[in-house]
């Protein structure tokens, strides 16, 4: 892919809600392509309210949400789409499509009104179906994956989308172990296409693994955003969920270290009791 | 099957069915004597022209346009809706298409007068579920509104067709609507097509060029948006395409369920749920199902049986068959 220009999707002094109701009150927040930003937070904190309020679903009450500059109300909904992509958490349809085809529907905001995907677009899904190593799936049915199979056809759609954007809700909901680490993996790898990354996640070592910011929210405003391993202090953790947390180094083929989250607790009882033995 | 071979493989099946339908009815013709005709240019007997031309023919076309534009209808808004559930009159064009026969009728309206009427009760019985659920708002899921505001119209005005058939008069004219609302097409002449035609190139080519997006909008409002679809426009274009397609159907042959719902599930089982084949075939399938339908209709007894109660009948099992077939299958 093309190196090309960044661009900063930027939220300033932004109120989110409903109805005039107000969720989130103040968050300023900027987003480089390139860059990966996890947001984190406890349940119905808002989270999805700030997604749906970037992604022009719900309008901010006050303040301005800006891509390069423009106010993303002015954008259409297909050039809106050319700029950014989004990985909603569940997806489902209620027909048997194709997962080649549901790749293609990411070609959809290239295409002329009435047009149809030609050999290029389908060439530029395949290439992505290849990139998250799910090519074997493509002529299998979407609706009959599993859901970790099924979250990579949905970000091989963002990509094929060619936005610069893309924002994730909890991408690693509902997949096992093995698979959200693959996923995470992947996501690590999209920024160096240039893609911007915005993604939720209730884990708090996804961001040690790949952000370079991590954004938390928290009574009803950003609670504080900077470098996953200054902002992620157990003192942090503990005021975002309620429980104590360590933070340990663990070192990475001896050069460098990256940090992980523990919670604090008691050993299972069987192991503890057989361990005092 | 790959798309192409499959239109020509229905078309094929759609013109033999046609040639056999040409056959079928109260004045027998058998094929051979058709084919020598074809054949050698000479007509075996005067009156054949006249009732293959001016009676037959343009109940046989009349059939293939109602059974593929209410299929048609029908797979397209499946697919807006996202629920393999919903039918062409989910909105309402039935019930309000039946009230504006049924006041037609009981007014004396000529035969122009009730297809008029009975047209503009079904458009505006949409109009007013459509415009119903824009009242309540965005804040709600804005498709299923959509469907509560089509069942809401649909009962108010099954309320008001009930009503016109209570004062009319239970020697004419009460018949008379309930003729009309058991659909049928015995009374198709060549001039009806000429409105019914053009009607249904109007609703159906925006549909088929817009296809593809409408496989996006089958996965939700907010998934569709975020892949660059207009939802709003295009949910309007598809309700005013499908409307245009079934009002004009309904005001001719009077009300004809179950093809809008049970053909597109066979057209998707065969061709695959993308829209850019499915309407298509679901178009042609419908066709082939109606003329089927429409000759035993008209051979089964000495009577014509009204082809809704047709419809309804091999529908009825046929769905369930259907469904059993494919249970344990997402649609």
């Amino acid at each position: 892919m093309v190196k090309e220009r960044n661009i900063v999707l930027e939220l300033s002094h932004t109120d989110l809600g409903y109805d005039g109701r107000v969720v989130l009150r103040d968050v300023s927040l900027t987003i480089q392509s390139g860059e990966i930003v996890c947001l984190l937070g406890s349940n119905g904190v808002g989270k999805t309210t700030l997604f749906k309020t970037i992604l022009g679903f719900i309008k901010p009450i006050a303040g301005l949400i800006t891509i390069d500059g423009t106010d993303i109300s002015r954008f259409s909904p297909k050039d809106f789409a050319r700029l950014v992509a989004y990985v909603p958490q569940l997806h489902h349809s209620p027909f048997p499509y194709t997962v080649r085809d549901v790749v293609l529907f990411g070609r959809t905001v290239h295409l002329a009104l009435f047009a149809s995907p030609c050999k290029k677009d389908r060439d530029i899904a395949d290439s992505f179906l290849e990139l998250l190593d799910i090519t074997h799936l493509a002529e299998r049915a979407f609706s009959e994956l599993s859901g970790g199979e099924r979250q990579m056809v949905i970000i091989a759609r963002a990509l094929t989308q060619e936005a610069r954007f893309i924002i994730l809700d909890e991408p690693t909901s509902n997949l096992d172990y093995g698979n959200q680490v693959r996923i995470i993996r992947k996501i690590g790898e999209l920024c160096r296409q240039s893609v911007g990354i915005l993604m939720a996640t209730h884990t708090p070592d996804h961001a040690f693994m790949i952000a370079s910011k991590v954004v938390v929210v928290n009574n009803g405003s950003l609670f504080c955003c900077g470098k996953p391993e200054i902002t992620l202090t157990p003192e942090t953790l503990k005021q975002i969920y309620g429980v104590d947390v360590q933070v340990f180094d663990t070192p990475y083929n001896g050069i460098c270290s990256r940090k992980v989250c523990v919670p604090v607790m008691e050993p299972a009882t069987e192991n503890f009791s057989k361990h005092k033995q | 099957m790959k798309g192409f071979s499959l239109i020509i493989l229905c078309l094929l099946i759609l013109a033999v069915v046609t040639f056999f339908s040409m056959g079928v009815g109260r004045y027998p013709v058998s094929p051979a004597s058709l084919l020598s005709w074809i054949a050698t240019g000479q007509c075996p007997d005067d009156t054949l022209p006249v009732i293959l031309f001016n009676i037959r023919l343009p109940r046989l076309i009349g059939a293939v346009a109602a059974g593929g534009a209410l299929a048609m209808s029908g797979a397209a808004y499946q697919g807006m809706f996202r629920n393999p559930m919903v039918s062409p009159d989910i909105l309402g064009v039935s019930s309000g298409a039946g009230f504006g026969a049924a006041l037609a009728i009981l007014l004396s309206f000529p035969v122009a007068g009730i297809q008029i009427l009975s047209f503009a009760g079904g458009i505006t019985a949409v109009l007013i579920a459509v415009s119903i659920s824009k009242t309540i708002g965005r804040s709600h899921d804005s498709v299923l509104v959509l469907v509560l505001s089509g069942i809401i119209i649909s009962s108010l005005f099954g309320a008001l067709l009930s009503m016109l058939k209570y004062v009319a008069d239970p020697d004419d004219k009460l018949p008379a609507i309930t003729y009309w609302l058991m659909g049928s097409l015995a009374n198709i002449r060549g001039s009806d097509l000429a409105v019914i035609l053009p009607l249904l190139f109007v609703g159906s080519i925006p549909l088929m060029l817009v296809s593809w997006r409408l496989n996006v909008l089958s996965f939700g409002e907010d998934e569709a948006r975020s892949l660059g679809v207009h939802t709003g426009w295009m949910r309007a274009l598809v309700i005013l395409c499908a409307t245009l397609m079934s009002a004009s159907i309904i005001s001719f042959t009077g009300i004809i369920g179950w093809v809008g719902l049970i053909v597109p599930h066979l057209a998707r089982f065969v061709a695959g749920p993308n829209h850019r084949m499915l309407l298509p075939v679901s178009f042609l399938f419908g066709g082939i199902f109606m003329l089927v339908v429409d000759n035993v209709a008209r051979s089964l007894a000495s009577v014509e049986i009204p082809i809704g109660i047709i419809t309804a009948i091999l529908g009825a099992p046929f769905f369930i068959w259907f469904l059993k077939k494919s249970s344990g299958k997402s649609w």
